[in-house]
């Protein structure tokens, strides 16, 4: 196998320390050597590669930004870096370390009871477990704040009813980080697998990230322990604060995935032959679009880059989140379009990696926040006007609100 | 047990190389470099012995500075302490100058075991291991591809790959230098928290004078083998290609072989 040489157009990895060079080249070895020999395969079946669970809770890919119960305590520029050699093999993948590290260890370490963390983080760390994260719902994407799912405390027991949609680990999840509306407001809660009156059923006719599993889960008088509320949790801002913590990470996977367009395109272009003995490297056309996909992927490293330095100092903010997500996923989508292009014919078979990553990237454009409700975050933060839902309200300049938009 | 292990960092494999402006090494601005290939199965076999004997492995190299990603790979791993030769006097030796630096940074501590990879991918002498043998005066074995160590440590089973899918297999005392093949193990990959780790883990640089060398016996200045010249081969001269079926090209080919280059 190939090993991939990286893009590093600008000497930006100066930017980087000699552990985050170090971290980038073992995901980078692990995505070259175990995930890119099967994922087409994975594709093709609708399977997730379970079996590499083990070897990435050994690397320490789950929870890795967390200093306790012997994980490695990384900064942000590494998490970025992992998500993004992951995404390079496929956004399935980083899917699944980006679900079981930013949207249940998280909030379980953040949120949760000292029992709650002790039982769960070691478990979800070493890959004896795994999490899934319900907060969408088949009626409510965008405005996970219209939720319908409940939660009622009837003795010792929560009560939950309602159904949550594409849901990533749904059915292979031992816990469930799922949020519900209580008297006091939305809350996080921890359900086990095997709860009664709590079903989950896969999503089938995926067309992208085929890779990973995509499930509905359902709760019909759904008792849980009083013990399994995440007692830090005290509203809708909990559960954007787990997506502040993915849709970060995601930032940088985007990069990965077109960065496997563009080196994928590039050695194409540089091979195939058409007229006169040239590569169609030599075409200007040609040129144009590896040049344009060098250019936006460079931009979108330091975007991703400056993300993480802001994020360690803990000076992030939703809005700038929302800025590297929204660029780069739709970096992603045009150069896996470029690329597809550059390859003809050849870009639509799965012997290259490039339609995969097209369809994939199509589910990564819209979970995690749409890449227009990340516009309208943005746009808010600059014109102080929240777009999201207009028509009644009377358009006037007004102070950003807090609660953001959301799909998981 | 106690096991130094001596890697060297050599030129990506897949990098495009240029020959440097002076013409005796290749141009190293632009390339990639990575521990040699058969020094990583030597580090993992290292590894995998004290995991089962308990024990401590210490990673030696020598080079310039940025060796020591090198060796922040090897800490990261699971080596112990990192051991240098980054002073300029080490510098551009052949195998007999490197093989009387190691040895004399090798003898400056007890080990039990040397262990490298067989050649180096870049110069691929393969001698700097068995002069590294001679100068401390240990039982040595080449091209090893099985390895182990008996019960209490005194000595070490070999299996060498001969000629012919034949193996031969011998024991030697212990200590000894044992120069392994790539494809004995599976190298493992550093985890992250191995590689937190290894930022505080000592990397020694000791001069050649803490060594008890004097400069000009080591480095460029006490190598007896120079560099003089290194080229590209010519590509495409001297080939040629016989057109027609395979009976045809054939009859060519031997044709050319008897009477041209006169080897029938």
């Amino acid at each position: 196998m190939k090993r991939f040489p990286g893009v590093d157009f600008l000497e930006l990895d100066a930017l980087l320390s000699d552990e985050e060079k170090l971290i980038r080249e073992t995901v980078r070895d692990f995505v070259d050597d175990m995930v890119k020999p099967i994922i087409e395969e994975c594709h093709r079946d609708a399977r997730t590669p379970l079996e590499l669970v083990p070897k990435m809770a050994e690397l320490g890919l789950f929870g890795s930004t967390i200093a306790e119960y012997g994980l490695p305590g990384l900064g942000n520029v590494s998490y970025g870096l992992i998500l993004q050699e992951l995404e390079r093999g496929d956004s399935g993948l980083r899917s699944f370390v980006s679900v079981q590290s930013s949207l249940v260890m998280y909030p379980i370490y953040a949120f949760g009871s000292q029992a709650q963390r002790d039982r769960w983080i070691p478990a979800l760390g070493s890959g004896e477990a795994i999490g899934c994260f319900g907060l969408t719902e088949p009626n409510f994407g965008s405005n996970p704040g219209g939720m319908s799912t409940t939660a009622r405390l009837d003795g010792n027991e929560w009560v939950l009813n309602g159904s949550k949609q594409w849901i990533t680990n749904g059915t292979l999840a031992d816990v469930a980080v799922v949020w519900a509306r209580t008297d006091d407001g939305i809350r996080g809660f921890l359900v086990e697998k095997d709860t009664p009156g709590f079903t989950s059923s896969d999503q089938h006719g995926k067309f992208s990230l085929r890779a990973s599993t995509t499930s509905e889960l359902g709760f019909v008088n759904c008792r849980i322990p009083a013990d399994n509320l995440l007692p830090k949790t005290t509203g809708l801002k909990n559960a954007l604060m787990c997506l502040n913590q993915a849709r970060y990470g995601i930032a940088w996977g985007g990069l990965g995935a077109a960065m496997e367009c563009y080196t994928t395109a590039l050695e194409y272009a540089k091979e195939r032959i058409q007229w006169n003995g040239q590569p169609i490297a030599s075409h200007q056309l040609v040129q144009d679009k590896l040049v344009w996909m060098v250019t936006e992927i460079t931009k979108g490293q330091l975007l991703a880059h400056q993300l993480g330095k802001l994020k360690d100092a803990n000076r992030i903010k939703h809005f700038h989140i929302s800025m590297g997500k929204k660029n780069n996923v739709w970096v992603a989508r045009e150069c896996a379009r470029l690329a597809r292009e550059v390859l003809g014919a050849n870009g639509i078979v799965d012997d290259y990696p490039i339609i995969r990553h097209m369809l994939n990237i199509e589910s990564v454009f819209t979970y995690e926040g749409t890449h227009d409700i990340h516009t309208l975050v943005v746009g808010e933060k600059i014109t102080g006007i929240p777009a999201f839902n207009a028509p009644e309200q009377t358009v006037k300049a007004k102070p950003p609100t807090k609660a953001t938009a959301a799909s998981t | 047990m106690r096991i130094a292990v001596c890697i060297k960092q050599v030129p990506d494999a897949e990098g495009r190389l240029q020959v440097a402006a002076d013409g005796k090494w290749i141009d190293e601005d632009e390339i990639k470099f990575v521990i040699n290939e058969s020094d990583q199965y030597a580090l993992e076999e290292a590894l995998t012995l004290t995991e089962a004997h308990g024990g401590e492995v210490v990673v030696f190299s020598l080079g310039p500075d940025r060796v020591q990603d090198a060796l922040r790979k090897a800490l990261a791993l699971g080596a112990k302490r990192a051991v240098h030769l980054a002073d300029s006097a080490f510098h551009g030796g052949d195998a007999h100058a490197t093989a009387r630096a190691l040895a004399a940074a090798i003898r400056s501590e007890e080990f039990d075991l040397v262990l490298t990879g067989a050649q180096s991918d870049d110069a691929g002498y393969g001698a700097t291991g068995s002069m590294l043998a001679g100068l401390l005066g240990w039982p040595h074995a080449w091209l090893v591809m099985g390895l182990e160590v008996d019960e209490g440590g005194g000595s070490a089973k070999v299996t060498r790959e001969m000629e012919s899918g034949m193996n031969e297999f011998f024991r030697l005392q212990l200590p000894a230098v044992i120069e392994v093949q790539a494809g004995l193990n599976h190298p493992r990959y550093a985890s992250l928290k191995g590689i937190m780790q290894a930022k505080r883990k000592p990397v020694d640089r000791p001069t050649p004078a803490d060594l008890g060398l004097v400069a000009d016996e080591v480095g460029m200045a006490g190598s007896r083998l120079e560099i003089v010249d290194v080229a590209f081969p010519d590509s495409g001269v001297g080939a040629q290609i016989f057109e027609g079926d395979p009976a045809t090209a054939a009859k060519a080919l031997i044709e050319k072989l008897r009477n041209e280059a006169r080897v029938l």
